[in-house]
């Protein structure tokens, strides 16, 4: 990954995890779909979850409720930042390898061999 | 205007339109299973081909922001908040098709370990959430986008917050046929009271949408989607 790219991706963490800083200051009150609920009489359809990990934001075993919570949220953001990167970079290797594969004449790559298993050339 | 604070529900998900566990029949749980299931795989055809090497660690950091955004529950009227969903602003930072990427592994990462949204809705929570708001976002985006020619303006912000604004609504109304057809709340009550609120959530969620894309195009104009720059390339300028 070019230096550029490294500084983007760190500036880019370092604002999503100030923003977890003032996640303790977020509105408590019901939000639109619950206070909805509440008022037209459906809210106890609602079933707890079967496990929970993080519920509520809140990291467990942490006292304090909004040390609690900007743990939970930098949790969070690293997990939610890990995975698109994965995904990202799984696929980029894919098109990379399907565009090289879309250079090469078909002649060179024998039917059903690896190279097949990309399908590039119908896409 | 006086916000109202009630005492904290026993209710467990502070987000608007994460449907939790028991709102959604099965049937109607599965057809969002399937829905999403279906626009997440002509994301990833999309995108396995047009990734470019910026849009990884630009995918990587809207998720990450998107995820802590919609932590941050802002008051609206009558003790009620909202916070942003993000669809939009992440279709016009990373494109349309990447954005469903970057929304569903947010929303699934909040069902799946935040218990925020129930599992069993987790496939109309991206539908609602990810996918409506990531497509028709982008698409008013971009008709904002072909006004402005690729020249700054002000009407570009405006389509911004307007597309925001929409796809709030456009995901509130999704999600009261959900419930209805769910049985869970009948359409004529549910829907008016969705759209009353999320008219106001909306609103926040263009201020923010609009507010975001102004500082990135401020700082960074290289990372917005393409658009305009097309235009500019195009010497339509």
């Amino acid at each position: 990954m070019k230096k550029g790219y490294l500084v983007l991706l760190l500036v880019g963490l370092g604002i999503a995890l100030v923003i977890t800083l003032f996640s303790p200051l977020a509105s408590s009150s019901p939000d639109g779909l619950e206070r909805v609920a509440e008022d037209k009489a459906f809210l106890d359809k609602g079933k707890d979850a079967p496990y929970q990990v993080i519920a509520d934001y809140a990291f467990p075993w942490v006292g304090n409720e909004d040390a609690a919570t900007i743990l939970g949220g930098a949790v969070g953001v690293v997990v939610v930042a890990t995975f698109v990167l994965t995904v990202g970079l799984g696929l980029r290797a894919l098109s990379r390898r399907t565009a090289v594969a879309g250079t090469k004449p078909a002649a060179l790559a024998p039917p059903g061999s690896a190279g097949g298993k990309a399908g590039p050339r119908e896409r | 205007m006086a916000y109202i604070d009630l005492p904290a529900p026993a209710f467990p998900s502070p987000s608007p339109m994460h449907i939790p566990d028991g709102f959604l029949s099965g049937p109607v749980a599965a057809l969002g299973y399937a829905l999403a299931a279906a626009f997440v795989a002509v994301a990833v055809w999309r995108t396995n081909r047009s990734l470019s090497e910026k849009s990884v660690p630009l995918m990587g950091v809207t998720a990450a922001c998107i995820f802590a955004a919609q932590m941050m529950n802002f008051p609206v009227a009558g003790g009620t908040s909202g916070h942003l969903l993000g669809g939009t602003l992440a279709a016009i930072l990373v494109g349309p098709w990447a954005a469903i990427i970057v929304m569903t592994s947010v929303v699934g990462v909040q069902g799946l370990m935040f218990q925020d949204g129930g599992l069993s809705a987790l496939g109309f929570n991206v539908f609602n959430m990810g996918v409506i708001t990531a497509l028709v976002g982008y698409g008013i985006y971009h008709l904002a986008t072909l006004l402005t020619n690729g020249r700054r303006s002000w009407v570009l912000p405006i389509g911004v917050f307007v597309a925001s604004w929409l796809t709030v609504m456009l995901a509130a109304f999704a999600t009261s046929i959900e419930l209805a057809v769910s049985g869970t709340s009948p359409l004529h009550v549910v829907l008016p009271a969705m759209m009353g609120v999320h008219a106001l959530i909306g609103v926040g969620e263009g201020l923010i949408t609009a507010a975001a894309v102004t500082f990135v195009l401020t700082t960074r104009p290289d990372l917005v989607e393409q658009p305009q720059r097309v235009a500019r390339e195009g010497g339509l300028s």
